[in-house]
């Protein structure tokens, strides 16, 4: 069973406007949203171990931990640096959550941002890495260097997709869901040159629909999203839809509220 | 023109983040060119290019090296490293070896110019009041404890930039020319003679003794006393037969006017420099009113800048000719600053010598009865000659007629 971590919302809130999607006057109904991240939180209950970080009052974007760092090891975590200040607060509480559970921590350079598996995806025989908008291409080498395997470098060109997991996530090995849009011609180019694809309306992009989370054959995608849904149950997958609307304000969904210890 | 060299690293393949690099140097309007390219052997190893960017100024290299720099380009960062030389007139070890092209070195951070580029030499680097000096300097100028660059980090050449398709030569094709219409050749020369000066730049002209003994030293006269020429580079030889000429109408003791070899004409050379010796040199002989013509004279007139350089089969030799070759490798080398053109006809010895003295930059020209010189000096790193095949009397008549008009 793949284990995965967490981040319960007791402290989440809009504070800051940091991404397209955050704005202070299109405020988060909180309670609503623990809600939902409870709704989430049961469903990956059922097909995988979680493990949860305790949130910290001073970090409102702690709950999408996706972003913490990316897994490059056996107990070992490349840890994130956080483009903007006002999530680099989080970094210490992360780092002291993989050191209390036995992880070795790696750093990137003061220069490098670099944030986790926000922008790093796991697709089998490599990873896949979104740069520009978040992560800077340099974390994408030096991540390569930990992983020891190929990490294709996806420019991002959409502020509105910010994350690589916001715009596409690895259905299998074989197969990448995005949507092209918030890519550019080569990173279009160099996707559909590796993997099979299914593309994502942007419509459907707009609702997060690539922020899902896929375990075996199960994908947690945000609600609203039907086009794409059909597409993957035609292809024998379950699809639970969960509403997501409050950490959408955020610029966050499924995925950014989970990060993979385990496969 | 400005350079940067960049470097890539990463799965830059595979990311296609080399062919967008690539791609947006041609679009920013810069030119490039891959110095070095190492491809991963496998699907996990990364690859490494190393890109050298050529921009027409600085604003462009910032440009195209700031839209770079977003996809991981690195601009390169490394200093050069500096080391003492052991003893007056040797370099230390792995010291750097300079080429005939534009060279910087990085010095804290700064990339610094080298002066006076020559190929076959290291560079001293120096620290003055203005901040750090690198200049090109000959294995025997080197003095015991000054600093020189060793290995190749921090050292970025700009390679020789590509002929124009619209320049003057773009007809000429090949680099010897020997099937081609000469007249319009000596046009190009005449309009590069031209440009040079016109840019405030020197000509150079480096001359063989063949200029005489075939009859061509009036038409060098001419290009002399009408002011084409700001440098002359030559031996005893040419000097000595532009003397025996002017003081006796023979080269090599025939008679120019009749083409008749005359009786004890073989001594008229030794003879010419024995009046010159005893004279004290060239200029005094002039003043003396013994030297009343010829290509030496002019050159006096003229104001020419001239370096006589002696060879070990040389008579004599005349007062003014520099023995020491080691000297006048030196006097060569002060006398090429600030030339803008070379043009070498009938000589190889001092073409070759010359071609080593002077930086890519410098337009040359390179005239002579036989193919081989021409390929021997391109063969010695000057790549910049252009050659042209042909005898040197009609070059040189073709030549004054373009410049100074038909007689």
């Amino acid at each position: 069973m793949p284990r995965v971590l967490m981040c319960p919302p007791d402290h989440y809130a809009l504070r800051y406007e940091i991404n397209a999607w955050m704005h202070l006057e299109n405020q988060p109904d909180l309670a609503l949203a623990r809600q939902q991240w409870q709704r989430l939180y049961e469903h990956v209950r059922r097909i995988a171990q979680v493990e949860l970080v305790s949130p910290a009052p001073e970090c409102p974007d702690m709950v999408f931990t996706a972003n913490a760092g990316l897994i490059v090891g056996d107990r070992e975590v490349l840890l994130s640096r956080f483009r903007h200040p006002e999530r680099r607060v989080e970094e210490p509480h992360f780092r002291r959550w993989f050191e209390e559970h036995g992880y070795t921590v790696y750093t990137m350079p003061e220069d490098c941002p670099f944030e986790g598996e926000g922008d790093i995806l796991y697709a089998g025989e490599r990873y896949l890495a979104g740069y520009r908008k978040r992560t800077e291409i340099c974390a994408h080498r030096l991540a390569s260097e930990y992983l020891k395997h190929e990490v294709l470098s996806l420019e991002l060109v959409d502020d509105r997709w910010y994350h690589l997991d916001t715009a596409l996530f690895v259905l299998d090995e074989r197969t990448v869901v995005y949507y092209p849009g918030a890519f550019d011609l080569y990173a279009r180019r160099v996707i559909e040159e590796h993997f099979d694809t299914l593309h994502v309306v942007e419509e459907e992009a707009l609702r997060f629909a690539c922020n899902s989370v896929v375990i075996d054959h199960t994908v947690l995608m945000p609600a609203g999203c039907p086009l794409i849904t059909a597409l993957l149950e035609r292809r024998g997958y379950r699809v639970i839809p969960v509403p997501m609307s409050e950490f959408i304000k955020s610029g966050g969904a499924c995925k950014c509220l989970v990060m993979f210890l385990e496969r | 023109m400005r350079t940067e060299i960049i470097t890539l690293d990463g799965h830059i393949i595979d990311s296609l983040t080399l062919s967008k690099v690539l791609d947006i140097l041609v679009s920013t309007g810069v030119d490039y060119e891959i110095r070095r390219f190492e491809i991963g052997k496998t699907h996990d190893e990364t690859s490494h290019a190393e890109i050298l960017v050529r921009a027409p100024d600085e604003e462009s290299l910032q440009r195209a090296l700031h839209e770079v720099q977003q996809h991981g380009a690195v601009i390169s960062q490394e200093n050069a490293k500096l080391q003492p030389a052991p003893q007056d007139g040797v370099f230390p070890d792995g010291f750097y070896s300079t080429t005939n092209l534009e060279t910087f070195v990085r010095i804290e951070d700064t990339w610094i110019l080298v002066e006076r580029i020559e190929m076959d030499c290291g560079i001293r680097v120096s620290r003055t009041d203005t901040g750090w000096r690198a200049e090109c300097v000959p294995l025997h100028r080197a003095r015991k404890g000054d600093l020189f660059v060793v290995g190749t980090a921090g050292v970025r050449v700009t390679p020789a930039p590509r002929r124009e398709a619209e320049s003057v030569f773009h007809f000429m094709g090949s680099e010897v020319s020997i099937e081609k219409p000469k007249a319009r050749i000596v046009q190009a020369v005449a309009r590069a003679i031209r440009d040079t000066k016109a840019s405030g730049r020197k000509v150079l002209f480096v001359g063989g003794p063949a200029i005489v003994h075939t009859g061509a030293a009036p038409y060098l006269e001419r290009i002399i006393r009408a002011g084409w020429i700001d440098v002359l580079f030559a031996g005893n030889a040419l000097a000595t037969h532009d003397i025996e000429y002017a003081l006796y109408g023979t080269s090599l003791g025939v008679a120019l006017d009749t083409g008749i070899a005359e009786t004890h004409g073989h001594e008229h050379h030794l003879r010419a420099i024995n009046t010159i010796r005893a004279l004290g040199g060239i200029r005094q002989a002039m003043e003396k009113g013994v030297l009343k013509g010829g290509i030496m004279h002019a050159c006096v007139v003229a104001n020419v800048h001239v370096v006589l350089a002696g060879s070990i089969r040389d008579d004599g030799p005349l007062p003014d000719v520099i023995t020491d070759v080691m000297q006048a490798q030196d006097a060569m080398r002060e006398a090429i600053q600030g030339v803008g053109l070379a043009l070498m006809v009938a000589t190889t010895l001092h073409s070759i010598a010359t071609g080593n003295l002077l930086p890519a930059s410098v337009t040359t020209f390179c005239v002579d009865a036989d193919a081989d010189t021409v390929i021997k000096l391109t063969d010695r790193g000057s790549h910049q000659a252009f050659g042209i095949v042909t005898d040197c009397a009609f070059f040189l008549k073709e030549l004054a007629e373009q410049l100074c008009g038909k007689e």
